[in-house]
């Protein structure tokens, strides 16, 4: 145990291949319709096509419906207490490497009670995966506004309608030094386990926001980003090294203007060079921000795919390879001689 | 070794109690700590109580800013860091005006007379120079120009005067070095070694510690020197340690024996902080601590660890108990180890950051919302927190459970001579990680269920992500014992309320029976007097007090606050008159009154200081004239 990681014992796995075997014996208890369920199987799909392993996934959310997801998944999971997944998510990433950690949360659980917690574990960029099921609304708790919800929302708690500002969970994460920044939306699975996978396969924090649609308290909410008819002019796919255009032929486009600012055109208008090329890998965070902005909300073209994607230390190998380190240095800790460390005198 | 002592007249006294005060900025708390350092050498035994300022600089000069360290030395066994000082070391007039009245009448005071000039005088909101007026009068009192002699002692060593005068608290600890005859060279050699990367410093303290010795030798202002004859110590070897270091080498000792890394999530607050800087240092002990970014994270993140199989503490003080305790509720109904510790301060709210006390009893044992049972252990002394450490990690561990750890700013700050435990004499703590199914269904299939217990124990079986074949959810909603799944049976919920229930109570079958201290046997003694964590030493000390005056007094102390140890009721039973004694308004005497039914008394004390053995001692003698005065 010199490194300082537990690890359990270690037997042959059985082959994991299907969907099935990642299902828990757990009946499912979301509304009919609701959004969760198709992000669910995105999921239960995805991690048996990466082959990942069942013993070493651990799903850890707050509360809200969303949090119920670890109950239905048929690895190691625990449905904590509202907001604090990602501190506690961040003490498991940290002494257990091995593991696969992801965090289920909702925009109430991770923006409202657990904002502070979130931000911090961006920053830190603990080797975590921050899926954020964001329904513009508190579902659980039956249907007051939550902090994505758009200003004037009439809930049961704002009979005439909301008042504050909401936020912009990418606009956040990317604030908040996150290194791994994306967008996908419920009603795309493969779009979704693109994203997904993406997220898995990054070093440290990645955060990833789904639009997901709760159909009894806030139903459509995404509709113009989600629905077939409409989707072409709102949905604006971020492909990485392509030009960033949307449209039913990719008539329009997102361009520098010499204003120095981004704007929404008309490709006819500008010409194609001059589309903005997308680049998540850029060092400098400024552009994926601009990119956030472009829309104040799903009712305007807004970005999906992924924002943001960079390398940077993890904090649990940077944590582990310090203890080393220290370990190198000074050998390894001798419990008799810490005990005599600030001095001794012998009594016969 | 040049510093010569001549023949003088050397008196031999059994206990000192000494008093260094001076301004936050005069280094106080280093002098006090540098003599209780040398003081262990000879042996005596000592006790310590220091006491300082919450801002970090305190407006200079005035009383808020005065900082202090009392330190009790004996030839013979001590428990309290004493309640009057024989001796008042004052560097400037906010010091003695803040602790003149404590001082024992004919007591001897030392004081930086350079410090009283008009301007201190009235920062310290003295309008006549106490000195001259007639207020030191009933004292023994040394004006001695301590700035003025460190200034001349390091002149030739080329210290640039500021910095000399920031030596003159060596000058002071040179002198009373002098007075009681303490060992010179390990000071020297300690002064070598601290400042050995700062030559001007060294040089600076150095020739101000010889300076204040040879003072002492040559000023023929003092009639005698004294000396305290080396105590009686059970034979070992020692070490001087405050309570947040020993506690802080209890739980990395704890981690060793449950081979379990140690992880430490926490965020800094007074008086705890010193456990998390401890902590940091012991990296090659495979320590991780998180300096996480509010209580709630550290208790979140801790629990996390443990979750993975390490050995999740969070640690804190009153305040960072509220944050902490939805987590804390989450851990019990979970059924996972997790130890918090709480250095106990002032309160409510902010309170008095660096002053001590003991009300987070109540909100410890009792402060979840819901049933919500967590075992409760609390360290005594600075040496016992190391033990106390331990036995809330065996308890967290062996019966998969939150367990609160309680000290406070007395333990935590103070020292005392301690002897080293024989690490390889402490017994293991098995964590008996699962590795097998435990559950075949109908079918023949094998699965883990969480929630499986131990007979005898009600522990459940624990198996932690990794292991093959033992995947399972768990969570905050209440759910079916054995299987762990979801279940909203309201008649499930009270059967799984009272198994928690029944879990914290078997606690108490591994807890050692309490051992009354009645030298008439059990029941002998007119009146018991029951105590808990830092109230120990002078609760101890008081009642032997009343001992040596020919009284029957018992006393039990008791380290298990939850579950109690399994025979408090009967031995509560067996004495008319109780007294317990706490720095809170009667938490210990609720919980024994409610739990026991016995007409206890509560002794109550809020002033944020350690009781001291005469109050014990009075509170003793006031309750047998009760007593007696009831029976006739
Ligand atoms: C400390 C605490 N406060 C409040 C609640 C009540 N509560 C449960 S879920 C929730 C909001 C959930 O909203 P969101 O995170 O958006 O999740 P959703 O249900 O929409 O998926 C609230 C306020 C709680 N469980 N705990
Ligand atoms: S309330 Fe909304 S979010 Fe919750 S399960 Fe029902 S549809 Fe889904
Ligand atoms: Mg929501």
């Amino acid at each position: 145990m010199s490194d300082g990681v537990a690890t359990a014992v270690s037997r042959p796995d059985t082959p994991i291949s299907t969907r099935k075997d990642w299902v828990s014996d757990q009946e499912v208890r979301w509304c009919p319709g609701c959004g969760d369920f198709t992000i669910l199987a995105a999921m239960q799909t995805l991690l048996a096509e990466l082959g990942a392993r069942r013993e070493s996934t651990v799903f850890v959310s707050g509360i809200g419906c969303s949090s119920r997801f670890p109950y239905y998944m048929n690895t190691y999971g625990i449905h904590s207490i509202h907001g604090r997944a990602p501190a506690f998510a961040t003490g498991l990433a940290v002494t257990r490497p091995d593991l696969d950690v992801w965090v289920i949360t909702g925009d109430g659980d991770a923006l409202s009670i657990g904002g502070n917690h979130l931000i911090h574990a961006l920053r830190r960029n603990v080797n975590i995966n921050i899926i954020l099921f964001n329904n513009q609304i508190y579902g659980l708790t039956k249907g007051q506004f939550s902090p994505t919800s758009e200003v004037g929302k009439v809930t049961k708690s704002t009979p005439y309608g909301s008042l504050d500002i909401p936020f912009n969970p990418v606009s956040l994460a990317l604030g908040a030094e996150a290194t791994f920044v994306a967008r996908t939306h419920d009603m795309d699975r493969k779009h979704m386990m693109e994203v997904l996978r993406q997220a898995y396969d990054h070093r440290g924090a990645s955060f990833v926001e789904i639009y997901q649609n709760c159909n009894v308290y806030n139903d459509g909410a995404f509709n113009d980003i989600t629905s077939k008819d409409r989707r072409a002019d709102y949905l604006i796919p971020l492909v990485h090294g392509e030009p960033i255009r949307y449209g039913k032929d990719g008539e329009f486009g997102v361009s520098r203007g010499e204003d120095g600012m981004l704007h929404l055109v008309k490709v006819a208008d500008v010409g194609e060079d001059a589309l903005l090329i997308h680049d998540m890998s850029l060092d400098n965070p400024s552009q994926a921000f601009e990119l956030s902005r472009l829309a104040r909300g799903p009712h305007e073209p807004t970005p999906i795919g992924v924002f943001r994607s960079v390398d940077c230390p993890e904090y649990g190998y940077e944590v582990t390879r310090q203890l080393a380190e220290v370990e190198s240095q000074k050998g390894i800790g001798d419990l008799a001689a810490l005990l005599r460390s600030s001095g001794t005198w012998v009594v016969e | 070794m040049t510093l010569t002592t001549t023949a003088k007249n050397v008196k031999e006294v059994d206990q000192v109690v000494v008093r260094f005060a001076g301004d936050s900025g005069d280094g106080m708390q280093l002098t006090g700590s540098r003599f209780t350092a040398v003081t262990s050498l000879v042996p005596n035994d000592t006790a310590t109580l220091p006491d300082y300022p919450a801002e970090i600089r305190a407006p200079a000069g005035t009383l808020a800013g005065v900082s202090s360290f009392q330190l009790h030395f004996s030839d013979h066994d001590i428990l309290t860091p004493g309640d009057k000082p024989d001796v008042l070391v004052a560097m400037n007039p906010a010091a003695l005006k803040a602790h003149l009245s404590m001082v024992k009448s004919g007591g001897i005071i030392l004081v930086n007379s350079d410090s009283f000039d008009e301007r201190s005088l009235g920062k310290a909101g003295y309008s006549s120079n106490p000195l001259d007026d007639g207020t030191v009068k009933p004292y023994r009192v040394y004006e001695i120009p301590m700035t003025k002699l460190t200034l001349e002692a390091c002149k030739s060593a080329g210290v640039k005067p500021r910095d000399a005068e920031r030596s003159k608290n060596f000058f002071a600890l040179g002198l009373l070095s002098w007075m009681y005859t303490r060992p010179v060279q390990p000071t020297i050699d300690w002064i070598e070694e601290r400042f050995a990367t700062n030559e001007m410093v060294k040089e600076a303290n150095l020739r101000s510690y010889k300076a204040g010795y040879n003072f002492g030798e040559t000023a023929e202002i003092f009639e005698a020197r004294y000396e305290v004859a080396p105590s009686r110590f059970e034979s070992g070897t020692y070490t001087n340690v405050p309570g947040n270091t020993a506690l802080a080498w209890g739980l990395v000792v704890a981690s060793r024996l449950a081979k379990m890394p140690l992880f430490l999530g926490s965020y800094p607050i007074t008086p705890a902080s010193d456990i998390l800087h401890e902590l940091a240092k012991l990296k090659n002990f495979g320590v991780r601590t998180f300096q996480a970014e509010d209580e709630i994270a550290g208790a979140g993140s801790a629990l996390g660890a443990a979750y993975g199989g390490c050995l999740g503490v969070t640690t804190t003080s009153g305040p960072g108990i509220d944050l902490k305790a939805e987590t804390i509720g989450l851990a019990a109904h979970l059924e996972l180890p997790m130890v918090i510790v709480d250095i106990q301060r002032v309160g409510p709210s902010t309170g008095i950051p660096t002053k001590t006390e003991q009300a987070d009893l109540l909100a410890v044992v009792y402060g979840r919302h819901g049933e919500s049972p967590v075992p409760v252990v609390a360290a005594m002394s600075p040496g016992h927190a190391f033990d106390a450490a331990i036995e809330a990690c065996r308890i967290a561990i062996e019966y998969r459970t939150p367990v609160y750890l309680l000290s406070d700013g007395y333990v935590a700050n103070s020292s005392e001579p301690w002897r080293l435990p024989d690490l390889d004499a402490l017994p293991a703590i098995d964590p008996h990680f699962l590795d097998t199914p435990n559950h075949v269904d109908d079918q023949g299939n094998t699965s883990y269920w969480p929630y499986v217990r131990d007979p005898d124990t009600f522990a459940r079986q624990w198996a932690i992500p990794g292991t093959p074949g033992l995947e399972h959810r768990m969570g905050g909603l209440e759910h079916a014992d054995g299987s762990g799944n979801v279940a909203y049976d309201t008649l499930n919920h009270e059967k799984m309320t009272q198994l928690r229930q029944a879990k914290l109570d078997a606690i108490s079958k591994s807890i050692p029976l309490l051992a009354v201290d009645d030298p008439d046997g059990l029941g002998g003694a007119e009146v018991l007097t029951v105590s808990w964590g830092s109230t120990y030493p002078a609760v101890l000390a008081g009642v032997r007090r009343t001992r040596k005056r020919g009284l029957k007094v018992a006393m039990v102390h008791l380290v298990h606050l939850n579950p109690f140890p399994s025979n408090l009721g009967e031995i509560l039973g067996r004495y008319r008159k109780i007294i317990v004694p706490e720095i809170n308004m009667g938490q210990l005497w609720t919980l024994i009154r409610a739990r026991y039914l016995v007409d206890a008394e509560s002794i109550s004390k809020v002033q944020g200081i350690p009781f001291k053995a005469a109050e014990i001692e009075s509170a003793i003698l006031d309750a047998l004239d009760k007593g007696r005065a009831a029976r006739s």
